[in-house]
């Protein structure tokens, strides 16, 4: 089974901050983590492959740097990585990176499965996977908590939905997206990362997977950022005072309206 | 030579085989083979050869994201409906509700699209809402939720009667497919909205969402595509009161065959204790996290939300421990909630933790750490043992409402 997984790296949720003067995300000095989600993508194909052979292809969009979670990924079980990287792809929103990532895939080859986390932790969106999916023209199940079983021509999954879980069942190609309770991810073994250390990370560029340059980064995205600011600071804390029980008198008080 | 959806194309009928664009091309990408030009592989669509075509055979379409030009055949605001298991979600009446407000605003329409299976009295229900149309499909098909199929009749819809703004609910349904919808339509589309606003200058839709767990606010615009798209978290929007006065048409669409097959398929539905899982439905949340001690803590966190009539939630820390299933967690691999009144006990208040909750109206912090976090972000905290203070909670609770 030929399994591609698409990472992103992320920064760090404790070090986000807004660029003062330009009112953007200040990336420098942040530090870079792979995107949580993708971690448990990323276990999940390498769990197929250990069950039904094949290979893993780790992918990610990103900056020059975005190199040490392709590693990462390495050394926790991917047969190969490709870094997709270009200026010009930057600024992209999601269906523009559903687009880049579409091309590169093509350009990468066939493939039964692509596995993504549900949702980056920066953006929150979700819409990449199922874009991506999309423009493939393949089905895809989202938010998906255990895959129940393979088959040589499909798998059958469960769903989380709001209400509880729906068992789906799709053939190959298709397109997963996960949430963080379908596995637990593995550490990187040692032999792992001596692997990770020496591999080759194929490059690819907007030239190299031949995007339109009118659909990729900022001119190829249909949505714009027109303004970011900081969320409105929380009320003014009351302060409960006095002994514990006068202070949990107080607390019955302000929850009487919610009685 | 093709990219993407853009392409240099060669007219049979008007190229004389000159060799003019083979000499302009700065890529060497065109030949003459037979008395014709043939564009090769590394062509770049930079478009010297068209200028400089006496004849004007060859044609440069560069496509993708340029302007719509039918900008202003796009009216009217359309809200996706959401109906399953014999029930209309929520979110949907919250829609209707912000729709009426824009749709009001740019003197427009407002219709409900509600796809389902045997959804009854529902689209007079929409109406007594806010709705001017219902534009209906009720059809099998449509009973499980299947993303293909629900995406390509919603798309046909958005198609038909071409609405310049459409929003769902960022609900597990709405979250899967309408990026679906959104990338067939070539436009863009706005997650987790929590505000929404038209721009007096020109018409156009401000989007506000957080991102970065809710330490960033975005605003944000879709200028030259259409429909404008947003999904819109449950919780933030108000509905308008009922009103069976108000008129409006119901229009029963039966889409083309085609459009309802799917290449998935649904073997069951398990619905859980939907009261009590779907967390992000709930008004009040009473949440434990590792200062319970032991998964029996729950039984007296579920005591006390049952005295709120709130719904339980929990931490990261102990749904990895095993105590309470994931869809109960809170936070950044959890779930985003937005109550009115969040608990939190014996939860220390970790970012990620904060990410999901903190857009909560009240919050309360119940911890024996005086230097928890989750004290920075809590309109109300209480320093110590949650398993003193919260049976009195209780008791004292219980004796007001006697009152």
């Amino acid at each position: 089974m030929k399994i591609i997984v698409c990472i992103k790296q992320v920064p760090d949720a404790k070090d986000v901050r807004l660029d003062p003067i330009t009112n953007t995300l200040a990336r420098e000095g942040v530090q870079s983590i792979m995107n949580p989600y993708d971690q448990y993508a990323l276990e999940e194909a390498v769990r197929l492959k250990e069950k039904c052979g094949g290979e893993v292809t780790v992918i990610s969009m990103g900056p020059p740097q975005a190199e040490e979670v392709l590693r990462q990924a390495i050394s926790c079980g991917a047969d190969s990585a490709v870094l997709i990287s270009d200026r010009a792809f930057a600024g992209a929103d999601t269906w523009a990176t559903a687009y880049t990532l579409e091309h590169a895939i093509k350009k990468i080859g066939n493939f039964d499965l692509i596995l993504c986390g549900k949702q980056a932790i920066d953006g929150d969106t979700a819409q990449v996977g199922p874009g991506l999916a999309t423009r493939h023209g393949i089905p895809y199940i989202t938010c998906v908590q255990r895959i129940r079983a393979t088959t040589e021509t499909g798998l059958i999954a469960e769903r989380m939905m709001d209400d509880g879980f729906d068992v789906v069942a799709v053939d190959y190609p298709a397109l997963l997206s996960v949430v963080k309770d379908i596995n637990e991810p593995r550490v990187p073994s040692i032999k792992g990362k001596m692997k990770a250390k020496k591999a080759e990370i194929v490059r690819l560029n907007a030239q190299t997977i031949e995007a339109d340059p009118a659909c990729i980064g900022l001119p190829g995205s249909p949505t714009k950022v027109v303004n970011v600011f900081p969320p409105q600071a929380r009320g003014v804390r009351s302060v409960l005072t006095g002994t514990l029980d006068e202070q949990i008198d107080q607390l019955v008080e302000k929850l009487l309206p919610y009685l | 030579m093709e990219q993407g959806s853009s392409m240099l194309k060669v007219s049979k009928e008007l190229c004389i085989g000159c060799g003019i664009c083979a000499d302009n091309c700065p890529f060497a990408a065109i030949t003459i083979e037979d008395g014709l030009a043939v564009v090769g592989e590394s062509c770049n669509l930079c478009g010297a050869c068209v200028e400089n075509c006496d004849v004007g055979a060859l044609t440069l379409t560069v496509s993708g994201r340029k302007a719509q030009e039918d900008l202003a055949g796009w009216s009217g605001v359309s809200v996706f409906c959401e109906y399953r298991g014999g029930e209309l979600a929520p979110v949907s009446l919250e829609l209707l509700g912000i729709g009426r407000k824009l749709a009001d605003q740019r003197g427009v329409k407002l219709s409900a699209i509600l796809l389902g299976f045997e959804t009854r009295e529902t689209a007079s229900l929409l109406i007594g809402h806010g709705a001017d149309a219902v534009i209906l499909v009720d059809h099998e098909a449509l009973r499980d939720f299947r993303d293909d199929c629900y995406a390509a009749v919603f798309t046909h819809l958005v198609r038909q009667y071409r609405p310049e703004i459409v929003l769902a609910g960022a609900t597990a349904i709405g979250r899967s497919f309408i990026p679906a919808v959104a990338t067939t339509l070539n436009t863009g589309l706005t997650a987790d909205c929590t505000k929404l606003e038209i721009r007096d200058q020109d018409g156009m839709l401000l989007q506000t969402r957080p991102a970065f767990g809710g330490n960033i606010m975005a605003t944000i615009v879709c200028e030259a595509s259409r429909p404008q798209m947003a999904t819109v978290r449950p919780k933030v929007m108000k509905a308008l009161d009922f009103n069976a006065d108000r008129k409006g048409e119901v229009i029963v669409v039966k889409p083309p065959v085609n459009l309802l097959q799917s290449k998935m398929k649904v073997i069951e539905s398990v619905v859980g204790q939907a009261s009590t899982v779907n967390i992000q439905d709930a008004d009040i949340l009473v949440s434990g996290g590792r200062g319970l001690e032991t998964a029996k803590g729950f039984e007296l966190i579920k005591k006390l939300a049952d005295t709120l009539g709130a719904k339980v939630s929990a931490s990261r820390a102990v749904v990895d421990a095993g105590w309470i299933p994931y869809p109960h967690q809170v936070g950044q691999t959890g779930k985003t909630v937005a109550p009115k009144l969040y608990i939190a006990c014996g939860i220390s208040g970790a970012v990620q933790h904060v990410a999901g909750m903190q857009s909560a109206e009240t919050i309360v912090a119940i911890n024996r750490d005086e230097h928890a976090t989750i004290f920075n972000v809590a309109d109300y905290g209480l320093v110590g043992d949650l398993y003193e203070i919260i049976p009195k909670l209780i008791a004292k609770l219980e004796e007001r409402r006697r009152l």
